[in-house]
């Protein structure tokens, strides 16, 4: 198989799980415990947290772990919410993840006032438009740093500074979830309050994620129970998962600059082959700040249902937008935000690069793609 | 051959993709994905709900088979449920599922069987098709009780062509047992009898919902016109029925007409409702050619064939029947083959 969808996860990169493993094993204390065994696991959480910490430029106690992207940008946006602030208010972006965007419709309907702005043609938010829907009632704006359909990059510093001068009360989430592999995440450059990352996007393990949480900044919990993670999280700690997630971000991390320059000279490969092969293919998002791993390309005339399912068929695992429950694609929400039409998005398919991609396998995948295309048209 | 299966998460379905795996063939599996509810919800009855998706998926990895789950939302609210409420509201009586048959399983699948790479289209039906070096044809089941050569009199030569129904030569039962036999998950699952898009509420339910435009009072009239009662829609009946007319009179009385121009809802005794032939619209030569003639003609999916004389789009009974509704399907034999099917475009007395 070649392996074409790592902005939906990635294999675990070597050593993760070998650091996991005694977590899962021997050292299985409950981390709140008292005996020798729990204090083994409390001591690996611990440090565990901090190297995570010290890959982001925030501190130990600022992080709070989770069980991924879901369940951080649930609690940036309903802990920022119904925190004690009267602020109620949230602002998004219409190409974010559904886990945002169903918060948001969630806090919607409970009553809260909630905005959505929307893209231009390239993915950009309009910085203008988008400080028009702040105002005094705003408690938080939440924005991706990189598009997990599409690879658009958002002007975030530039955002957040603006949002930051127009209400200075607000709060800035990011779901930084696409971008660690390839963009250096820093909170204070950044200028975040909040900001989501889940590991096995880039070689940790699923279901082990955190959500940044600066010095300060008012949240209630959404799950409450034992008061752990400083009663920001409650529930028994996923030690094994926090040592991969830290053994994950540190490898990433030292990766990042062969990353960019390797998986990305493959990406542009790829996109150049195909590019040349058909007159009427279109980049989705050709012009702009793209990450060097994705790839959103459109071929009139073929519905990406049918290309994803002959690519499986031939090897290749890509995806589309995203699936329902029963595994049926749909239509992209992001690619519409973005002005193209229904049919337009059923033509689009997304390619995505990662740690472990080669050269080789995309010069394959990239002439079974093109057989396939001029077959189906 | 390459085969693909289209898999409801039923016993049936199930079978047939383990039997052409059995025979050697390439096989893939697949589930449509026809219907959500306006909020997006997954129907919970019928033949395609979530949980029978993950059932066929389930099964395809049993069998070792490629699985995917094809979006057919908008071919079946256009072509199926639409049609299902026109239907209604112009006072007919539609089968849905025989439309998502025709317009969604085999028309809209078998369009796409080449963009699949595949050579057939296998599905799960209780009928048999057989090549006799000229033409292909249609035939009833093995296990008569359970034999859907009805829903599908609809098909033509090239689509036979292209579809396989290998459990058609299996009785229920052997069927049930192939799948114990193989430990598959569906071996005792019941059948689905509700229309998938409806759930478990009444169909009339769902037309109030969906074409509340279509409520329009009219009188429910005696067969000599004189008002009986009002009614608050002709979506509520169909013709045959007994039940639920709101009116109270001492012999049973029957819906025998609908008349959508004016929402009028014609009862009758029981004997008016005997229909001595029917027009067909749409008809499609099963068999290859048209007939005309004696035939065996079936106008219910579980009714018994009755002898019939075809002239044209013309069919005369040779004995009169009951409830005969114009917008069902009319399917035409000679003895197990089917010759034709057809819709009922109106009724004679």
């Amino acid at each position: 198989m070649i392996y074409l969808d790592h902005a939906a996860t990635t294999p675990m990169r070597p050593g993760v799980w070998d650091a996991m493993r005694p977590y899962a094993d021997d050292v299985f204390g409950n981390s709140s415990g008292i005996h020798e065994v729990s204090r083994r696991a409390k001591n690996a959480l611990e440090e565990a947290r901090e190297r995570i910490a010290g890959t982001i430029g925030a501190k130990q106690g600022d992080i709070v772990l989770t069980s991924g992207g879901t369940e951080s940008d649930n609690l940036a946006l309903k802990g920022a919410v119904f925190s004690q602030s009267p602020r109620r208010g949230v602002v998004t972006v219409a190409t974010e993840h559904e886990a945002v965007l169903e918060t948001v419709d969630f806090l919607r309907r409970f009553g809260l006032p909630t905005a959505i702005v929307g893209v231009d043609h390239q993915g950009a938010v309009d910085p203008e438009s988008l400080l028009n829907a702040v105002d005094a009632n705003t408690a938080l704006v939440s924005i991706m740093t990189i598009n997990n359909e599409t690879g658009v990059i958002q002007d975030l510093p530039t955002i957040v500074e603006a949002v930051k001068r127009h209400e200075p009360e607000v709060l800035v989430h990011t779901d930084a979830v696409q971008a660690f592999s390839t963009e250096p995440i820093d909170v204070d450059a950044l200028g975040v309050d909040l900001l989501t990352i889940t590991g096995h996007k880039f070689g940790g393990s699923k279901g082990a994620g955190l959500l940044y949480v600066r010095e300060g900044t008012p949240l209630e919990p959404v799950l409450h129970g034992g008061g752990q993670e400083l009663g920001r999280r409650s529930g028994t700690h996923d030690v094994a998962g926090a040592v991969g997630l830290a053994a994950a971000m540190e490898t990433a991390a030292a990766d990042r600059a062969r990353f960019r320059a390797e998986i990305g000279e493959i990406r542009n490969e790829f996109e150049k082959r195909i590019v040349a092969a058909f007159a009427d293919v279109v980049v989705n998002t050709p012009d702009r700040a793209r990450s060097p791993q994705h790839l959103n390309v459109r071929f009139p005339g073929v519905r990406n249902e049918t290309l994803l399912l002959r690519l499986d068929r031939a090897g290749v695992a890509a995806s589309a937008g995203s699936a329902c429950q029963s595994g049926a694609s749909e239509v992209s929400h992001v690619l519409e935000a973005m002005g193209l039409t229904p049919d337009q998005a059923r033509e689009s398919v997304r390619f995505s690069f990662g740690w472990n991609s080669s050269a080789d396998e995309a010069l394959e995948a990239s002439d079974i793609l093109i057989g396939l295309v001029e077959e189906l048209r | 051959m390459r085969a693909l299966v289209a898999m409801s998460g039923g016993v049936d379905s199930s079978v047939a993709a383990a039997l052409m795996r059995e025979a050697g063939h390439e096989v893939v599996g697949v589930t449509l994905k026809l219907w959500s509810g306006p909020n997006g919800e997954a129907p919970t009855a019928g033949c395609c709900t979530v949980s029978d998706a993950e059932d066929a998926r389930r099964v395809a990895a049993q069998l070792d088979i490629p699985y995917y789950v094809l979006d057919y939302t908008d071919e079946f609210r256009d072509g199926v449920v639409d049609r299902f409420v026109e239907g209604y509201v112009s006072g007919r009586t539609p089968n849905p599922c025989i439309e998502c048959n025709r317009m969604v399983k085999f028309d809209r699948l078998l369009g796409r069987l080449d963009e699949f790479d595949s050579d057939v289209l296998v599905t799960g039906h209780h009928a048999r098709v057989r090549f006799d070096g000229g033409s292909w044809s249609l035939h009833r089941g093995a296990d008569g009780a359970k034999d859907q050569s009805y829903v599908l009199s609809m098909l033509t030569q090239s689509e036979l062509a292209r579809t396989r129904f290998p459990v058609g030569d299996l009785t229920k039962a052997a069927v049930r047992a192939k799948a114990a036999a193989l430990g598959l998950r569906t071996a005792a699952k019941p059948e689905s009898m509700d229309i998938c898009f409806v759930g478990h509420r009444d169909y009339r339910g769902f037309l109030r919902d969906v074409a509340p435009e279509a409520l329009t009072p009219g009188p429910l009239v005696d067969a000599e016109g004189e008002e009986m009662g009002r009614h608050e829609g002709i979506i509520g009946f169909t013709v045959g029925q007994r039940r639920g007319l709101g009116v109270a009179v001492g012999e049973p009385r029957f819906v025998i007409r609908i008349e959508p121009a004016t929402s009028t809802v014609v009862l009758g005794r029981r004997h008016q409702l005997a229909v001595h032939g029917v027009h067909l619209a749409e008809i499609t030569w099963t068999a290859g050619a048209p007939v005309s003639g004696k035939v065996m003609a079936q106008y219910r999916a579980h009714g018994d064939p009755v002898p019939a004389a075809l002239h044209d789009e013309r069919l005369l009974f040779s004995e009169p029947q009951e409830a005969v509704a114009p917008g069902q399907t009319m399917a035409l034999y000679d003895a197990d083959r089917v010759l034709g099917g057809a819709l009922i475009a109106r009724t004679f007395a």
